[in-house]
């Protein structure tokens, strides 16, 4: 759509930029304030210049974090992302069934985050929960609250059973705008369904799937409260992602400057990523 | 092959079930059966957790204050969203590209950055403990996903639209409450359904910004796991419960989730 140059469009953009600037730059600056400066309690404060940042980037429990923040986001989207394509690929279009799958599929993205994790807690302890007996019953020894294995297994898990459903979602939403003429003419050259699949669903699909991809990698570098409340970042620090580092020292221990510098980092990691992922994106607009 | 084909999403589907049928299996189990062994589903009946919630004020107001929140977030975001979405999707002007970029950087700020910041910036205004103040912590993610949804759906009302309307003499809040707004009603529904979504599931900050007054419900289930022992019931049967707000929400929408996905790009 060709947009008129209007410079009063600013007035309706002004609540909005209100509002986020009230949220986003206060709290920001306070983090870059603490992250620079050293205190002893009582707000007294001492410059500290770059110094958390580089105990920090030396601290081998922020290495061993992001390391397990990474590992377990790749692993995450290498689930998901074809799971959910392969299970967009084979719901039904038409009918009564549409709406109940839609309906049931959601279902978990509105269960908020610390009942997941309680839940699934219930579900996987190994003396009364259904899935922890039925792993012991197979013969194989799990124990989440003891082997870090297991507690990776059913973080991972967790996590499929949470958010699948969302790249779900947006892939079928890409998949029923697909005309049936075109499938129609597919059939009439004779395409096999992996060429139909290859050369006319992903083709426009790809829109819906940078942003299921962007969101899944967002949300999940993000993630705090589901394996808080599943594992408590247990056994050790087996599970103790980013997230849970960072609130473990800034409102478990206080330690401002190290958190703040903690912060920081941590946040440019996800603007970057994501700067790199909205480039991709704009780029498929303007195509 | 074809009758294969079911197979997926039905396994899908029971993969998803299976642990909430455990949730609702605890929840009508007395402590006793819980702990004393394993039982497909309840052998001793029981409805005792849920009139514990039912009758005890701390358990029920958490549900009170969660969707009080909630609902004032959800108004908030889409109110001030929507003519935000209006300008980007129909005028271009100075910074209009970095002003959405820097929108959604919002969306993609992990909250335990915020969480402390959030706790003195709101203690400093003397909003801490209430609907507002985690109405409008949650403002900062929702209001970019709003923006980002709306701006979709709008971009996909022709602009012949507004013209015809000036031309037949509508003044612009004319036109944009009854001709505009209705033309976008369903990414209207769609925006609301996403911020219900991501104000309702958030904890950490919704936490760390209420203590007694505004306590929402999931955070009282883990306050009351790690001081009155281990009542897996009661827990049970509160998990059930915020199950229900979702599902109600979902059942309204159920007609717009898949088309509002693909039309308003999110």
């Amino acid at each position: 759509m060709n947009k008129t140059e209007n410079q009063r469009a600013w007035f309706f953009v002004a609540p909005v930029l209100v509002l986020v600037a009230f949220n986003a730059l206060i709290p920001l600056m306070t983090v870059v304030n603490y992250s620079v400066q050293e205190t002893f309690g009582n707000n007294v404060f001492f410059w500290q210049g770059v110094g958390w940042f580089e105990q920090l980037l030396h601290s081998e429990r922020f290495q061993a974090a992001l390391g397990r923040q990474i590992v377990f986001t790749a692993i995450i989207l290498a689930i998901e992302i074809p799971l959910g394509v392969a299970i967009a690929l084979t719901m039904p279009r038409k009918g009564p069934w549409v709406s109940v799958c839609l309906v049931l599929m959601a279902l978990p993205l509105l269960i908020p985050w610390n009942v997941v994790g309680a839940m699934w807690n219930i579900f996987a302890l190994p003396e009364i929960g259904l899935l922890g007996r039925a792993i012991n019953a197979l013969g194989i020894d799990y124990n989440m609250t003891q082997q870090p294995l297991a507690a990776w297994f059913t973080t991972i898990l967790m996590d499929v059973w949470h958010w699948t459903s969302l790249v779900v979602l947006l892939a079928y939403a890409g998949l029923i705008s697909i005309p049936d003429a075109y499938y129609q003419a597919a059939e009439i050259d004779g395409a096999r369904p992996w060429a139909v699949f290859r050369y006319i669903q992903l083709p426009k699909m790809k829109q819906v799937l940078t942003i299921a991809i962007l969101l899944r990698f967002i949300d999940s570098f993000m993630i705090y409260t589901e394996p808080f409340v599943l594992t408590g970042g247990g056994p050790g620090n087996a599970t103790t992602f980013l997230s849970i580092d960072l609130v473990k020292v800034a409102l478990g221990q206080f330690d401002l400057g190290p958190a703040a510098a903690m912060s920081l980092i941590y946040f440019i990691m996800t603007l970057l990523a994501s700067w790199v992922f909205y480039t991709v994106m704009t780029k498929n607009d303007a195509r | 092959m074809r009758r294969a084909i079911w197979l997926v999403p039905t396994l899908y589907i029971v993969f998803l079930m299976l642990p909430i049928y455990w949730l609702l299996n605890m929840s009508f189990k007395t402590t006793n059966e819980i702990l004393g062994g394993f039982t497909l589903w309840p052998h001793d009946f029981t409805v005792a957790n849920y009139v514990t919630i039912y009758s005890d004020p701390t358990w029920y107001l958490g549900y009170v204050n969660s969707l009080t929140y909630v609902s004032l977030n959800t108004v908030i975001s889409v109110g001030l969203a929507l003519p935000a979405a209006y300008a980007f999707s129909r005028y271009r002007f100075v910074g209009d590209k970095h002003l959405f970029f820097w929108l959604l950087t919002n969306r993609m700020a992990p909250p335990a950055v915020f969480a402390l910041p959030f706790f003195q910036l709101y203690s400093a205004v003397n909003l801490f403990d209430t609907h507002i103040a985690v109405a409008l912590a949650h403002t900062l993610f929702n209001i970019p996903l709003a923006v980002w949804i709306l701006e979709g759906f709008m971009s996909g009302v022709p602009k012949e639209l507004d013209e015809a309307a000036y031309v037949d003499g509508y003044s612009f809040p004319r036109f944009f409450f009854k001709i505009f707004v209705p033309a976008i009603k369903s990414g209207i529904g769609v925006a609301a359904f996403f911020c219900f979504m991501f104000s309702w599931v958030e904890l950490l900050l919704a936490k760390t910004l209420t203590s007694v007054e505004a306590k929402p419900i999931a955070a009282t289930m883990t306050r009351t796991a790690s001081t009155a022992g281990y009542d897996l019931g009661l827990l049970a049967a509160a998990g059930c419960l915020t199950i229900i707000p979702g599902a109600i929400v979902i059942y309204f929408v159920r007609n717009y989730i898949a088309k509002g996905f693909a039309l308003g790009r999110v």
